[in-house]
């Protein structure tokens, strides 16, 4: 039981990462209808910037206040990653857009291998590491049978930021003026750009709020795991891509439900099974949805646009 | 009594590749008119629609929306000058400009034979996005919209009440929270006409806005038509087949005919002119005419 309620609490922790980078997924998918490759390599770039920034606030510039240096951190890498994603849109897929299908799909897979090369080209090939931070633990016990789990100021701080994001978010996406231009070009572009709906605005924030979310995790990524590789953007890429599948892409709710039962099965995988294993189960479960519930748990069974 | 013209649209053709769908059209939308543009099957009038809004950019043509006065001066200039519009002079190019350009700057606001509604978001969210741009410059583009500062809680507030006017006005006030695909059919209609005058346009243009209502819903379209042309000032362009809607409400009525102008003049004028008894009625060849409709269909398909 202590196992199972400690990899309760190490799922969701990891869950909440995969849910915040499968969101940039599912909605890019939603507005355009294209898979957005690189989103997994512009996560990787955001972990990249806030080791950058946050070493560069500890070590030259000698602040001493964690909670102020991860405000900061968090800010500036939500900022330069929604930038980054933005003139990545400009540059690679606005021109692609009234082509055929593959076509921004093949660029969206060359911007990720670019991505990728170019953080190794700059930063090396070997892992970057950043001093543990925010690393005091909890030990909980309680119940009848004295179970014994412990909780990281880590992995509360990931559960609380994702939280809070996610309600603003969901805000923005429900109640403004952007969430509903966003929701109108996803139903029929075309009509809404008869209302006076800039299109290629819309779908420009898209990808600036989905950066800003990856950058999100990208930061929280780097402080649980203390370490990040120019490799890094890969495997949680496609696992954020298997949670909005999972989820139902295209839908936001399903993207964050998606990310906390991957996060949930590869952990409980690792506990009782086989931790060499544990992308083995999750990508088992892209193959598993893909055959059996291919519109995903929340998603719509029609897609298809008319 | 003469109205001065809105919409002028000069010598429009519009070919797809050997094909000309629309041929030497010139006709005007008066201010304060509801204008009809009627027709067989397949004579071309939602392909001027599509001219019009900027979905198909004309072969040939020229379309002025004078939305300040008509100043055929002004025009000449505005066209030698090689700008798509003059905001201030109220003078639009419509050919030289893109579909949101024409929504945005020239406030065409249309609707489609098929009803184009975003079936999924609710009655009250199809009308606010109708008022999406000046909703999203108060937003400062949703960040203010996030921390709710007054500014915009004032500026949504007003687009609320307006919705609520609307939605009053086509009688679906106790249906605002529901989703707009849920909407029977002629409700569904009344909809989309209300999302398109969320713009406050100048020209509002209908494709077939009575296609399948039946008496009751086409009589409450007139009346619904009546009341934006009589309390919002709106010009109106219709296509229609239904003959007691164009007859009843319109004043002045065009007819297109295998992409050609005609006849054009008051309703009683049209009722009686040979030329379009003979293209309702008096067609020799039936085959001939499913030939253009198909070609045509392939033509317009998106």
């Amino acid at each position: 039981m202590d196992v199972f309620l400690q990899q309760l609490i190490n799922g969701i922790a990891l869950g909440s990462i995969y849910g915040l980078i499968a969101i940039g997924y599912t909605m890019v998918f939603g507005i355009i209808g294209m898979i957005n490759f690189a989103h997994g390599d512009v996560f990787m770039l955001s972990a990249f910037i806030a080791l950058i920034l946050f070493l560069a606030l500890t070590q030259f510039l000698g602040m001493t206040s964690l909670p102020l240096v991860f405000v900061l951190v968090l800010v500036a890498a939500m900022a330069l990653t929604s930038l980054w994603n933005f003139v990545i849109e400009r540059v690679a897929y606005r021109r692609l857009r009234g082509s055929f299908r593959l076509a921004p799909l093949i660029s969206a897979l060359g911007m990720s291998i670019f991505l990728a090369n170019f953080v190794y080209v700059v930063q090396g090939p070997r892992n970057k590491a950043v001093p543990p931070i925010f690393s005091e633990v909890i030990h909980i016990t309680a119940g009848p049978g004295g179970y014994n789990v412990t909780l990281s100021y880590k992995q509360i701080l990931i559960v609380v930021v994702t939280a809070v994001l996610l309600a603003a978010f969901w805000y923005v996406v429900q109640k403004t003026p952007l969430g509903r231009a966003q929701r109108a070009c996803e139903q029929d572009a075309k009509m809404a750009a008869l209302l006076g709906v800039n299109v290629d605005r819309t779908i420009a924030l898209t990808f600036v709020i989905g950066a800003a979310l990856a950058a999100v995790a990208g930061v929280l990524y780097m402080l649980y795991y203390g370490v990040v590789n120019a490799a890094d953007g890969f495997v949680p890429g496609v696992k954020a891509f298997t949670a909005a599948v999972l989820g139902g892409i295209g839908s936001l709710p399903g993207a964050v439900l998606g990310g906390l039962l991957i996060g949930l099965i590869e952990t409980f995988w690792s506990a009782y099974f086989s931790a060499d294993y544990k992308d083995v189960a999750a990508f088992s479960i892209l193959a598993i949805t893909l055959i059996f519930v291919p519109s995903g748990l929340l998603g719509r069974p029609d897609v298809e646009k008319v | 009594m003469h109205r001065d013209p809105l919409l002028t649209i000069e010598h429009l053709t519009m070919r797809f590749g050997g094909l000309t769908a629309v041929d030497d059209v010139s006709f005007e939308v008066r201010r304060g008119d509801i204008t009809a543009l009627i027709g067989p099957n397949g004579a071309g009038k939602t392909t001027v629609f599509n001219c019009i809004t900027g979905f198909y950019r004309p072969s040939a043509g020229r379309l002025v929306l004078s939305s300040g006065g008509f100043d055929a001066n002004a025009i000449i200039a505005l066209t030698n000058s090689g700008r798509r519009y003059s905001k201030h002079q109220g003078l639009f190019l419509l050919e030289r400009m893109p579909d949101q350009e024409i929504a945005r700057e020239a406030r065409v606001a249309r609707t489609f034979q098929n009803i184009r509604l975003f079936t999924g978001m609710t009655v009250l969210e199809n009308l606010m996005v109708g008022e999406h741009n000046p909703l999203m410059r108060a937003s400062g583009y949703s960040v203010f919209g996030l921390f709710g500062l007054p500014a915009y809680r004032r500026r949504e507030a007003q687009a609320l009440d307006h919705a609520r006017a609307w939605l009053d006005r086509i009688g679906l006030t106790a249906r605002a929270d529901d989703p707009a695909g849920a909407l029977p059919y002629g409700a569904q209609r009344r909809l989309e006409i209300a999302r398109a005058m969320m713009s406050d346009p100048t020209l509002l243009c209908l494709d077939e806005p009575a296609a399948g209502l039946n008496p009751r819903e086409s009589a409450e379209l007139n009346e619904l038509l009546r009341t934006i042309l009589d309390e919002q000032g709106t010009s109106i362009l219709l296509i229609e087949h239904d003959m007691s809607v164009v007859m009843q409400i319109s004043d002045h009525v065009i007819v297109l005919d295998y992409g050609e102008k005609i006849a054009d003049g008051r309703p009683d004028e049209i009722r009686n002119d040979a030329r379009v008894i003979a293209a309702y009625l008096g067609v020799e060849d039936e085959g001939e005419v499913e030939e253009i409709e198909a070609a045509l269909g392939a033509g317009q398909g998106r």
